[in-house]
Protein backbone atom coordinates (compact mmCIF):
# COMPACT_ATOMS: atom_id res chain seq x y z
CA UNK A 1 0.00 0.00 0.00
CA UNK A 2 1.28 3.26 -0.38
CA UNK A 3 -0.35 6.38 1.40
CA UNK A 4 -0.36 9.83 0.34
CA UNK A 5 0.30 13.09 2.06
CA UNK A 6 -3.40 13.67 3.61
CA UNK A 7 -5.46 16.02 1.62
CA UNK A 8 -6.70 19.13 2.84
CA UNK A 9 -7.90 22.66 1.70
CA UNK A 10 -5.05 23.70 4.40
CA UNK A 11 -2.35 21.68 3.67
CA UNK A 12 -1.19 24.34 1.12
CA UNK A 13 0.31 27.18 0.89
CA UNK A 14 -2.02 30.30 1.79
CA UNK A 15 -2.15 32.35 -1.20
CA UNK A 16 -0.08 30.13 -3.85
CA UNK A 17 -1.35 29.89 -7.06
CA UNK A 18 -4.26 27.09 -7.25
CA UNK A 19 -2.27 24.46 -9.98
CA UNK A 20 -4.46 23.69 -13.27
CA UNK A 21 -7.45 22.38 -12.14
CA UNK A 22 -10.47 22.74 -14.04
CA UNK A 23 -13.04 24.04 -11.65
CA UNK A 24 -15.71 24.62 -14.46
CA UNK A 25 -15.58 20.84 -15.81
CA UNK A 26 -17.44 17.71 -14.73
CA UNK A 27 -15.89 15.49 -12.25
CA UNK A 28 -16.44 12.43 -10.23
CA UNK A 29 -15.05 10.38 -8.08
CA UNK A 30 -13.18 7.48 -9.64
CA UNK A 31 -15.00 4.32 -9.79
CA UNK A 32 -12.25 2.29 -8.46
CA UNK A 33 -12.27 4.45 -5.59
CA UNK A 34 -14.18 4.04 -1.92
CA UNK A 35 -14.81 6.33 0.52
CA UNK A 36 -14.45 5.40 4.43
CA UNK A 37 -15.64 7.70 7.26
CA UNK A 38 -13.22 8.21 9.65
CA UNK A 39 -13.75 9.98 12.94
CA UNK A 40 -10.80 12.54 11.47
CA UNK A 41 -12.61 12.96 7.83
CA UNK A 42 -12.17 10.17 5.96
CA UNK A 43 -10.25 7.25 3.92
CA UNK A 44 -10.35 6.90 -0.05
CA UNK A 45 -8.71 3.44 -1.11
CA UNK A 46 -8.12 3.35 -4.96
CA UNK A 47 -8.22 0.07 -5.90
CA UNK A 48 -6.35 0.44 -9.20
CA UNK A 49 -3.59 2.28 -8.10
CA UNK A 50 -3.70 0.46 -4.29
CA UNK A 51 -2.92 4.22 -2.91
CA UNK A 52 -4.63 5.34 -0.31
CA UNK A 53 -5.26 9.24 0.72
CA UNK A 54 -6.45 10.69 3.75
CA UNK A 55 -9.03 13.41 3.52
CA UNK A 56 -8.84 15.46 7.13
CA UNK A 57 -11.40 17.98 5.89
CA UNK A 58 -15.23 17.37 6.24
CA UNK A 59 -16.29 20.31 3.55
CA UNK A 60 -13.69 18.53 1.15
CA UNK A 61 -15.62 15.41 1.59
CA UNK A 62 -19.13 16.92 1.03
CA UNK A 63 -17.37 18.34 -2.24
CA UNK A 64 -16.41 14.72 -3.57
CA UNK A 65 -19.67 12.65 -2.36
CA UNK A 66 -21.58 15.62 -4.64
CA UNK A 67 -19.15 15.84 -7.41
CA UNK A 68 -20.77 13.24 -9.63
CA UNK A 69 -24.32 14.80 -9.39
CA UNK A 70 -23.22 18.52 -10.03
CA UNK A 71 -22.77 19.77 -13.63
CA UNK A 72 -18.92 21.55 -12.44
CA UNK A 73 -16.32 21.03 -9.73
CA UNK A 74 -17.63 24.59 -8.73
CA UNK A 75 -20.86 24.30 -8.36
CA UNK A 76 -20.39 20.98 -6.18
CA UNK A 77 -18.04 23.71 -4.01
CA UNK A 78 -20.33 25.96 -3.96
CA UNK A 79 -23.33 23.48 -2.96
CA UNK A 80 -20.71 22.89 -0.19
CA UNK A 81 -21.27 26.20 0.81
CA UNK A 82 -16.98 27.29 -0.04
CA UNK A 83 -16.94 31.01 -0.83
CA UNK A 84 -14.58 32.51 -3.29
CA UNK A 85 -12.08 33.11 -0.58
CA UNK A 86 -11.66 29.65 0.47
CA UNK A 87 -12.26 28.26 -3.20
CA UNK A 88 -8.51 28.10 -4.59
CA UNK A 89 -7.44 26.12 -1.73
CA UNK A 90 -9.95 23.56 -2.57
CA UNK A 91 -9.08 24.02 -6.16
CA UNK A 92 -5.83 22.99 -4.89
CA UNK A 93 -6.98 19.98 -2.98
CA UNK A 94 -9.08 18.77 -5.75
CA UNK A 95 -6.30 19.03 -7.92
CA UNK A 96 -4.10 16.54 -5.80
CA UNK A 97 -6.97 14.07 -6.08
CA UNK A 98 -6.64 14.25 -9.78
CA UNK A 99 -3.31 13.91 -10.20
CA UNK A 100 -3.55 10.52 -7.93
CA UNK A 101 -6.39 9.45 -9.92
CA UNK A 102 -8.95 9.37 -7.33
CA UNK A 103 -11.17 11.74 -9.16
CA UNK A 104 -12.01 12.03 -12.85
CA UNK A 105 -13.36 13.73 -15.50
CA UNK A 106 -17.05 12.85 -16.70
CA UNK A 107 -18.51 13.22 -19.87
CA UNK A 108 -20.07 16.32 -20.09
CA UNK A 109 -20.46 20.13 -21.29
CA UNK B 1 22.24 15.46 5.89
CA UNK B 2 18.66 15.69 7.08
CA UNK B 3 17.76 17.53 10.32
CA UNK B 4 16.79 14.74 13.29
CA UNK B 5 13.33 16.87 13.43
CA UNK B 6 10.31 15.98 16.40
CA UNK B 7 7.24 14.77 13.93
CA UNK B 8 5.74 17.77 12.58
CA UNK B 9 3.34 18.79 9.44
CA UNK B 10 0.27 17.64 8.59
CA UNK B 11 1.60 13.59 8.22
CA UNK B 12 2.69 14.25 11.74
CA UNK B 13 -0.86 15.20 13.25
CA UNK B 14 -2.68 12.97 11.15
CA UNK B 15 -0.85 10.18 13.04
CA UNK B 16 -1.40 11.95 16.17
CA UNK B 17 -5.22 11.08 15.78
CA UNK B 18 -4.54 7.65 14.07
CA UNK B 19 -3.19 6.73 17.52
CA UNK B 20 -6.36 7.30 18.92
CA UNK B 21 -7.62 4.08 16.32
CA UNK B 22 -9.91 4.37 13.25
CA UNK B 23 -13.10 2.41 12.91
CA UNK B 24 -11.69 -0.66 10.94
CA UNK B 25 -8.37 -1.06 10.65
CA UNK B 26 -6.19 0.33 7.40
CA UNK B 27 -3.99 -2.35 7.37
CA UNK B 28 -4.78 -5.86 8.56
CA UNK B 29 -2.42 -8.75 8.10
CA UNK B 30 -4.98 -12.49 7.78
CA UNK B 31 -2.40 -15.18 7.98
CA UNK B 32 -4.76 -18.50 6.54
CA UNK B 33 -2.95 -21.23 7.85
CA UNK B 34 -0.12 -21.95 10.11
CA UNK B 35 1.11 -24.76 7.63
CA UNK B 36 4.36 -24.00 5.35
CA UNK B 37 6.44 -26.08 3.33
CA UNK B 38 9.20 -24.36 4.56
CA UNK B 39 10.62 -23.70 7.99
CA UNK B 40 12.49 -20.51 8.03
CA UNK B 41 14.71 -20.21 11.05
CA UNK B 42 12.85 -16.58 11.73
CA UNK B 43 9.46 -17.15 11.24
CA UNK B 44 7.71 -14.75 12.63
CA UNK B 45 4.52 -17.02 13.28
CA UNK B 46 6.37 -20.60 14.42
CA UNK B 47 4.23 -21.60 11.10
CA UNK B 48 4.58 -25.65 10.01
CA UNK B 49 1.95 -27.66 10.71
CA UNK B 50 -1.43 -27.04 9.81
CA UNK B 51 -3.42 -26.34 12.97
CA UNK B 52 -6.50 -28.80 13.36
CA UNK B 53 -8.42 -25.59 14.28
CA UNK B 54 -8.06 -23.50 11.76
CA UNK B 55 -10.81 -20.91 10.36
CA UNK B 56 -13.28 -23.14 7.75
CA UNK B 57 -14.00 -22.02 4.06
CA UNK B 58 -17.23 -20.85 5.32
CA UNK B 59 -15.83 -19.13 8.10
CA UNK B 60 -13.19 -17.22 6.21
CA UNK B 61 -15.69 -15.83 4.13
CA UNK B 62 -17.92 -14.51 6.88
CA UNK B 63 -14.66 -13.13 7.76
CA UNK B 64 -14.26 -11.70 4.51
CA UNK B 65 -17.77 -10.19 4.28
CA UNK B 66 -17.27 -8.50 7.87
CA UNK B 67 -14.12 -6.56 6.21
CA UNK B 68 -16.42 -6.15 3.32
CA UNK B 69 -18.97 -4.11 5.55
CA UNK B 70 -16.06 -2.69 7.44
CA UNK B 71 -14.57 -1.50 4.33
CA UNK B 72 -10.85 -2.61 5.22
CA UNK B 73 -10.44 -2.40 1.66
CA UNK B 74 -7.72 -5.07 1.42
CA UNK B 75 -5.71 -7.70 3.28
CA UNK B 76 -2.38 -8.54 3.60
CA UNK B 77 -2.84 -12.42 3.55
CA UNK B 78 0.13 -14.33 4.71
CA UNK B 79 0.99 -17.75 6.73
CA UNK B 80 2.47 -20.14 7.15
CA UNK B 81 2.56 -20.39 3.18
CA UNK B 82 -1.50 -19.43 2.29
CA UNK B 83 -0.95 -21.59 -1.20
CA UNK B 84 -1.18 -24.44 0.23
CA UNK B 85 -4.91 -24.27 1.45
CA UNK B 86 -6.68 -25.93 -0.96
CA UNK B 87 -9.43 -23.44 -0.89
CA UNK B 88 -6.56 -20.46 -1.32
CA UNK B 89 -8.01 -19.53 -4.99
CA UNK B 90 -11.72 -19.26 -3.91
CA UNK B 91 -10.83 -17.11 -1.02
CA UNK B 92 -9.25 -15.22 -3.30
CA UNK B 93 -11.91 -14.35 -5.96
CA UNK B 94 -14.48 -14.34 -3.08
CA UNK B 95 -12.19 -11.42 -1.09
CA UNK B 96 -11.66 -9.81 -4.50
CA UNK B 97 -15.11 -10.15 -5.58
CA UNK B 98 -16.63 -8.64 -2.65
CA UNK B 99 -14.45 -5.44 -2.80
CA UNK B 100 -11.67 -6.91 -0.44
CA UNK B 101 -8.15 -6.12 -2.14
CA UNK B 102 -5.47 -8.82 -1.27
CA UNK B 103 -1.84 -8.62 -1.40
CA UNK B 104 -0.59 -11.95 -0.33
CA UNK B 105 2.62 -13.20 0.46
CA UNK B 106 4.69 -16.54 -0.76
CA UNK B 107 7.76 -18.04 -0.68
CA UNK B 108 7.21 -18.43 -4.71
CA UNK B 109 7.31 -22.15 -4.27
CA UNK B 110 3.60 -22.52 -6.24
CA UNK B 111 3.60 -19.57 -8.29
CA UNK B 112 4.21 -21.69 -11.56
CA UNK B 113 2.84 -20.26 -14.61
CA UNK B 114 -0.66 -20.58 -14.85
CA UNK B 115 -0.91 -19.58 -11.33
CA UNK B 116 1.21 -16.07 -12.41
CA UNK B 117 -1.06 -15.59 -15.60
CA UNK B 118 -4.05 -16.17 -13.11
CA UNK B 119 -2.71 -13.49 -10.62
CA UNK B 120 -1.78 -11.01 -13.41
CA UNK B 121 -5.47 -10.63 -14.95
CA UNK B 122 -6.84 -9.39 -11.08
CA UNK B 123 -6.61 -5.11 -10.56
CA UNK B 124 -7.32 -6.58 -7.00
CA UNK B 125 -4.45 -8.59 -6.08
CA UNK B 126 -1.06 -7.81 -5.28
CA UNK B 127 1.71 -10.27 -4.62
CA UNK B 128 5.12 -10.27 -2.62
CA UNK B 129 7.57 -12.66 -3.04
CA UNK B 130 9.49 -13.35 0.19
CA UNK B 131 13.57 -13.62 -0.28
CA UNK B 132 16.48 -12.77 2.26
CA UNK B 133 19.11 -12.71 0.10
CA UNK B 134 20.25 -11.91 -2.94
CA UNK B 135 22.10 -14.78 -3.12
CA UNK B 136 21.41 -18.48 -2.57
CA UNK B 137 24.57 -18.54 -0.24
CA UNK B 138 22.57 -16.01 2.03
CA UNK B 139 19.05 -16.45 1.64
CA UNK B 140 18.97 -20.22 2.26
CA UNK B 141 20.98 -20.02 5.26
CA UNK B 142 17.74 -18.83 6.53
CA UNK B 143 15.11 -20.16 4.08
CA UNK B 144 15.73 -23.39 3.33
CA UNK B 145 18.49 -25.29 0.57
CA UNK B 146 15.98 -24.72 -2.78
CA UNK B 147 13.86 -21.75 -1.60
CA UNK B 148 16.28 -18.69 -3.07
CA UNK B 149 15.66 -21.02 -6.44
CA UNK B 150 11.77 -21.02 -5.91
CA UNK B 151 11.76 -17.11 -5.21
CA UNK B 152 13.33 -16.50 -8.52
CA UNK B 153 11.43 -18.52 -10.34
CA UNK B 154 8.41 -17.63 -8.97
CA UNK B 155 9.39 -13.63 -10.30
CA UNK B 156 10.35 -14.94 -13.62
CA UNK B 157 6.89 -16.33 -13.73
CA UNK B 158 5.14 -13.42 -12.92
CA UNK B 159 7.16 -11.01 -15.02
CA UNK B 160 6.21 -13.10 -17.72
CA UNK B 161 3.18 -13.18 -17.38
CA UNK B 162 3.43 -9.15 -17.12
CA UNK B 163 2.44 -9.09 -13.69
CA UNK B 164 4.39 -5.65 -13.19
CA UNK B 165 4.64 -4.26 -9.95
CA UNK B 166 4.57 -6.97 -7.25
CA UNK B 167 6.62 -6.97 -4.25
CA UNK B 168 10.26 -8.48 -3.50
CA UNK B 169 10.03 -9.11 0.15
CA UNK B 170 13.46 -9.04 2.00
CA UNK B 171 13.80 -9.27 6.00
CA UNK B 172 16.66 -6.67 6.66
CA UNK B 173 19.39 -9.18 8.64
CA UNK B 174 23.29 -8.80 9.43
CA UNK B 175 23.85 -10.74 6.24
CA UNK B 176 21.99 -9.65 3.62
CA UNK B 177 22.30 -5.96 4.61
CA UNK B 178 24.91 -5.84 2.26
CA UNK B 179 23.38 -6.89 -0.95
CA UNK B 180 20.38 -4.12 -0.38
CA UNK B 181 21.85 -2.59 -4.12
CA UNK B 182 21.85 -6.36 -5.34
CA UNK B 183 18.39 -6.64 -4.17
CA UNK B 184 17.50 -3.30 -5.73
CA UNK B 185 18.77 -4.35 -9.22
CA UNK B 186 16.87 -8.14 -8.66
CA UNK B 187 13.81 -6.27 -7.95
CA UNK B 188 14.21 -4.16 -10.81
CA UNK B 189 15.39 -7.12 -13.05
CA UNK B 190 11.99 -8.32 -12.91
CA UNK B 191 9.76 -4.94 -13.09
CA UNK B 192 9.28 -5.45 -9.12
CA UNK B 193 9.20 -3.31 -6.41
CA UNK B 194 11.43 -3.87 -3.17
CA UNK B 195 10.10 -4.13 0.30
CA UNK B 196 12.68 -4.05 3.29
CA UNK B 197 10.69 -4.71 6.86
CA UNK B 198 12.39 -5.09 10.13
CA UNK B 199 13.80 -8.69 11.46
CA UNK B 200 11.45 -9.00 14.93
CA UNK B 201 12.26 -11.13 17.41
CA UNK B 202 8.76 -12.92 17.11
CA UNK B 203 7.96 -16.57 16.47
CA UNK B 204 11.50 -18.51 15.43
CA UNK B 205 12.83 -15.27 15.47
CA UNK B 206 12.94 -15.00 18.83
CA UNK B 207 15.65 -17.61 18.78
CA UNK B 208 17.47 -16.57 16.21
CA UNK B 209 17.12 -12.42 16.39
CA UNK B 210 20.28 -11.99 18.21
CA UNK B 211 22.48 -13.45 15.96
CA UNK B 212 20.60 -12.08 12.66
CA UNK B 213 19.60 -8.79 13.88
CA UNK B 214 21.79 -5.97 11.98
CA UNK B 215 24.30 -4.52 14.32
CA UNK B 216 23.99 -0.88 15.11
CA UNK B 217 26.30 0.18 12.26
CA UNK B 218 24.30 -2.20 10.14
CA UNK B 219 21.12 -0.18 10.90
CA UNK B 220 23.10 2.88 10.18
CA UNK B 221 23.81 1.79 6.94
CA UNK B 222 20.25 0.46 6.11
CA UNK B 223 18.75 3.94 7.57
CA UNK B 224 20.65 5.99 5.17
CA UNK B 225 20.03 3.31 2.07
CA UNK B 226 16.47 4.29 2.95
CA UNK B 227 16.85 7.53 3.15
CA UNK B 228 18.34 7.87 0.01
CA UNK B 229 15.45 5.92 -2.24
CA UNK B 230 12.80 7.55 -0.44
CA UNK B 231 9.50 6.29 -1.74
CA UNK B 232 11.14 3.75 -4.17
CA UNK B 233 11.28 1.05 -1.46
CA UNK B 234 8.74 -0.07 0.67
CA UNK B 235 9.07 -0.39 4.30
CA UNK B 236 5.74 -1.74 5.63
CA UNK B 237 6.36 1.48 7.91
CA UNK B 238 8.85 -0.68 9.90
CA UNK B 239 11.87 1.43 10.51
CA UNK B 240 10.36 4.18 12.17
CA UNK B 241 12.45 3.49 15.21
CA UNK B 242 15.53 4.58 13.05
CA UNK B 243 14.30 7.81 12.82
CA UNK B 244 16.88 9.40 14.98
CA UNK B 245 19.26 8.85 12.50
CA UNK B 246 18.19 12.12 10.57
CA UNK B 247 14.61 12.57 10.34
CA UNK B 248 11.29 10.36 9.69
CA UNK B 249 11.50 7.95 6.56
CA UNK B 250 7.83 7.77 4.45
CA UNK B 251 5.30 6.38 6.35
CA UNK B 252 2.85 7.38 9.07
CA UNK B 253 6.14 6.67 11.70
CA UNK B 254 3.87 5.39 14.48
CA UNK B 255 3.70 1.88 15.78
CA UNK B 256 -0.27 0.42 14.84
CA UNK B 257 -0.90 -2.01 17.09
CA UNK B 258 -4.27 -2.04 17.78
CA UNK B 259 -4.90 1.07 15.89
CA UNK B 260 -4.91 1.10 12.48
CA UNK B 261 -3.17 -2.72 11.96
CA UNK B 262 -4.37 -6.26 13.96
CA UNK B 263 -3.42 -10.26 12.59
CA UNK B 264 -6.13 -12.29 12.39
CA UNK B 265 -4.59 -15.56 12.68
CA UNK B 266 -5.36 -18.76 10.71
CA UNK B 267 -7.71 -20.26 14.00
CA UNK B 268 -9.27 -16.69 14.03
CA UNK B 269 -7.35 -15.21 17.27
CA UNK B 270 -6.92 -11.42 16.62
CA UNK B 271 -3.32 -9.64 17.73
CA UNK B 272 -2.88 -6.20 18.26
CA UNK B 273 -0.43 -6.85 15.38
CA UNK B 274 2.08 -9.42 12.97
CA UNK B 275 4.52 -9.47 15.35
CA UNK B 276 2.64 -10.34 18.69
CA UNK B 277 1.28 -13.41 18.19
CA UNK B 278 1.09 -14.11 22.29
CA UNK B 279 -1.91 -14.41 24.91
CA UNK B 280 -0.26 -10.86 26.05
CA UNK B 281 -1.91 -9.04 22.74
CA UNK B 282 -4.84 -11.40 22.29
CA UNK B 283 -7.88 -8.93 21.75
CA UNK B 284 -10.61 -11.99 20.53
CA UNK B 285 -11.52 -14.19 18.46
CA UNK B 286 -12.99 -13.95 15.06
CA UNK B 287 -15.92 -16.81 16.39
CA UNK B 288 -17.05 -15.03 18.94
CA UNK B 289 -20.49 -13.58 18.87
CA UNK B 290 -19.88 -9.73 17.12
CA UNK B 291 -16.98 -10.71 15.46
CA UNK B 292 -14.25 -9.22 14.21
CA UNK B 293 -16.21 -6.10 13.96
CA UNK B 294 -16.80 -6.20 17.99
CA UNK B 295 -13.07 -7.22 18.75
CA UNK B 296 -11.69 -4.08 16.61
CA UNK B 297 -14.33 -1.97 17.96
CA UNK B 298 -14.71 -2.74 21.44
CA UNK B 299 -12.04 -4.65 22.97
CA UNK B 300 -10.04 -4.27 26.12
CA UNK B 301 -6.82 -4.74 24.95
CA UNK B 302 -7.72 -2.70 21.80
CA UNK B 303 -8.89 -0.09 23.69
CA UNK B 304 -6.10 0.30 26.26
CA UNK B 305 -3.36 0.72 23.33
CA UNK B 306 -5.36 3.79 21.31
CA UNK B 307 -5.55 5.94 24.92
CA UNK B 308 -2.41 8.19 25.25
CA UNK B 309 0.99 5.94 25.68
CA UNK B 310 3.47 6.42 28.22
CA UNK B 311 6.90 7.36 26.72
CA UNK B 312 8.69 5.97 30.26
CA UNK B 313 12.52 5.89 30.38
CA UNK B 314 12.18 7.53 26.88
CA UNK B 315 10.13 11.01 27.57
CA UNK B 316 13.26 12.43 28.34
CA UNK B 317 15.08 11.74 24.99
CA UNK B 318 14.88 14.30 22.46
CA UNK B 319 14.60 12.01 19.98
CA UNK B 320 11.02 10.38 21.51
CA UNK B 321 9.23 12.68 19.05
CA UNK B 322 10.29 10.75 16.13
CA UNK B 323 10.68 7.13 17.18
CA UNK B 324 7.91 7.23 19.63
CA UNK B 325 9.60 4.42 21.49
CA UNK B 326 10.25 1.72 18.68
CA UNK B 327 8.43 -1.61 18.23
CA UNK B 328 5.75 -3.12 21.06
CA UNK B 329 6.98 -6.32 19.85
CA UNK B 330 10.53 -5.93 19.71
CA UNK B 331 10.80 -4.87 23.18
CA UNK B 332 8.24 -7.56 24.87
CA UNK B 333 9.95 -10.40 22.91
CA UNK B 334 13.42 -9.10 23.79
CA UNK B 335 12.43 -8.85 27.50
CA UNK B 336 12.52 -4.84 28.04
CA UNK B 337 9.79 -2.38 29.27
CA UNK B 338 7.62 -1.55 27.11
CA UNK B 339 7.84 2.09 27.96
CA UNK B 340 11.59 1.86 27.25
CA UNK B 341 14.22 1.84 24.71
CA UNK B 342 13.18 -0.12 21.57
CA UNK B 343 16.08 -2.98 21.03
CA UNK B 344 17.57 -1.57 18.15
CA UNK B 345 17.21 2.27 19.51
CA UNK B 346 19.19 4.16 17.61
CA UNK B 347 20.88 6.22 20.28
CA UNK B 348 22.04 2.82 21.94
CA UNK B 349 19.78 2.67 24.88
CA UNK B 350 18.85 -0.38 23.62
CA UNK B 351 22.03 -2.55 23.68
CA UNK B 352 21.99 -0.93 27.28
CA UNK B 353 18.32 -2.38 27.83
CA UNK B 354 18.99 -5.80 26.91
CA UNK B 355 22.09 -6.32 28.89
CA UNK B 356 20.17 -5.12 32.28
CA UNK B 357 17.26 -7.20 31.73
CA UNK B 358 19.03 -10.26 30.76
CA UNK B 359 17.93 -13.18 28.99
CA UNK B 360 15.94 -14.62 30.73
CA UNK B 361 13.62 -11.51 30.66
CA UNK B 362 12.19 -12.59 27.27
CA UNK B 363 8.92 -14.45 27.25
CA UNK B 364 8.95 -17.66 25.14
CA UNK B 365 6.76 -17.10 22.10
CA UNK B 366 3.68 -19.56 23.07
CA UNK B 367 2.04 -20.70 20.02
CA UNK B 368 4.13 -22.62 18.17
CA UNK B 369 3.28 -24.80 14.78
CA UNK B 370 6.89 -25.55 13.76
CA UNK B 371 7.22 -29.00 12.20
CA UNK B 372 8.77 -31.26 14.75
CA UNK B 373 11.70 -32.82 12.98
CA UNK B 374 13.24 -31.98 9.88
CA UNK B 375 10.90 -31.72 6.68
CA UNK B 376 11.16 -34.56 4.79
CA UNK B 377 11.99 -33.56 0.69
CA UNK B 378 11.94 -36.71 -1.70
CA UNK B 379 14.71 -39.04 -2.11
CA UNK B 380 17.51 -37.98 -4.05
CA UNK B 381 17.66 -39.28 -8.09
CA UNK B 382 18.07 -42.95 -8.27
CA UNK B 383 18.41 -43.82 -4.45
CA UNK B 384 15.23 -45.88 -2.99
CA UNK B 385 12.59 -44.00 -1.05
CA UNK B 386 13.50 -43.17 2.76
CA UNK B 387 10.51 -42.83 5.23
CA UNK B 388 13.02 -41.12 7.86
CA UNK B 389 13.37 -37.36 7.92
CA UNK B 390 15.68 -35.73 5.60
CA UNK B 391 17.10 -32.23 5.33
CA UNK B 392 14.22 -30.28 3.13
CA UNK B 393 16.12 -30.11 -0.60
CA UNK B 394 13.68 -28.08 -2.68
CA UNK B 395 14.29 -26.93 -6.23
CA UNK B 396 16.76 -30.06 -7.05
CA UNK B 397 15.15 -31.57 -9.93
CA UNK B 398 16.54 -35.29 -10.70
CA UNK B 399 17.70 -35.84 -13.67
CA UNK B 400 15.86 -36.67 -16.37
CA UNK B 401 17.11 -40.41 -17.01
CA UNK B 402 16.41 -41.19 -13.22
CA UNK B 403 12.86 -40.62 -13.99
CA UNK B 404 10.92 -43.18 -15.41
CA UNK B 405 8.61 -41.69 -18.37
CA UNK B 406 9.73 -38.56 -17.88
CA UNK B 407 9.47 -35.62 -20.81
CA UNK B 408 12.40 -33.91 -22.13
CA UNK B 409 14.21 -31.94 -19.64
CA UNK B 410 13.20 -28.07 -19.08
CA UNK B 411 14.82 -25.39 -21.14
CA UNK B 412 14.97 -23.52 -18.16
CA UNK B 413 15.05 -23.96 -14.56
CA UNK B 414 11.92 -22.27 -14.16
CA UNK B 415 10.35 -23.90 -16.73
CA UNK B 416 9.35 -26.84 -14.39
CA UNK B 417 8.06 -26.49 -10.48
CA UNK B 418 10.80 -26.39 -8.48
CA UNK B 419 8.60 -28.40 -6.16
CA UNK B 420 6.93 -30.49 -9.13
CA UNK B 421 5.88 -33.56 -7.66
CA UNK B 422 5.30 -32.51 -3.62
CA UNK B 423 2.55 -30.17 -3.94
CA UNK B 424 -0.82 -32.12 -4.34
CA UNK B 425 0.48 -34.30 -2.04
CA UNK B 426 1.32 -31.93 0.19
CA UNK B 427 -1.84 -30.02 0.47
CA UNK B 428 -3.73 -33.43 1.53
CA UNK B 429 -1.14 -33.92 4.33
CA UNK B 430 -1.98 -32.25 7.77
CA UNK B 431 1.63 -31.69 8.57
CA UNK B 432 2.47 -30.28 5.21
CA UNK B 433 5.88 -32.30 5.24
CA UNK B 434 7.01 -33.00 1.77
CA UNK B 435 6.35 -36.84 2.36
CA UNK B 436 8.85 -39.33 0.88
CA UNK B 437 7.05 -42.10 -0.09
CA UNK B 438 4.30 -40.56 -1.44
CA UNK B 439 6.30 -38.80 -4.16
CA UNK B 440 8.25 -42.09 -5.00
CA UNK B 441 5.01 -43.94 -5.65
CA UNK B 442 3.70 -41.38 -8.04
CA UNK B 443 7.13 -41.98 -10.13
Amino acid sequence: MSTDAPVSPRAGTPGSPAPGFDLDRPWRLDDRVAVRPEPFGALLYHFGTRRLSFLTDTTLLAVLRALGEHPTARSACMAAGIGDGALPAYQRALGTLARSQMIARRAGP
Amino acid sequence: MIAAADRSGPVARLAERFERGLTSPICLTWELTYACNLACVHCLSSSGRRDPAELSTAECKQVIDTLQRMQVFYVNIGGGEPTVRRDFWELLDYATGHQVGVKFSTNGTRIDAAAARRLAASDYVDVQVSLDGATAEVNDAVRGVGAHQAAICAMQHLAAAGFTGFKLSVVVTRHNVSQLDELKALADTYGAQLRLTRLRPSGRGADTWHQLHPTAAQQRQLYDWLAARGEQVLTGDSFFHLAPYGGPLPGLGLCGAGRVVCLIDPVGDVYACPFTIHPEFLAGNVRQPGGFEQVWRDSPLFTRLRQPQSGGACTSCRFYGSCRGGCMAAKFFTGLPLDGPDPECAQGHGQAALRLAGPAAAPRPAVDHSHRGPLRARAAPGRRARTGPVPVIIGSRPSPASLPGSAAPPARPCDANPLAGFGSEASKDQHYVLDAAHTQRKG
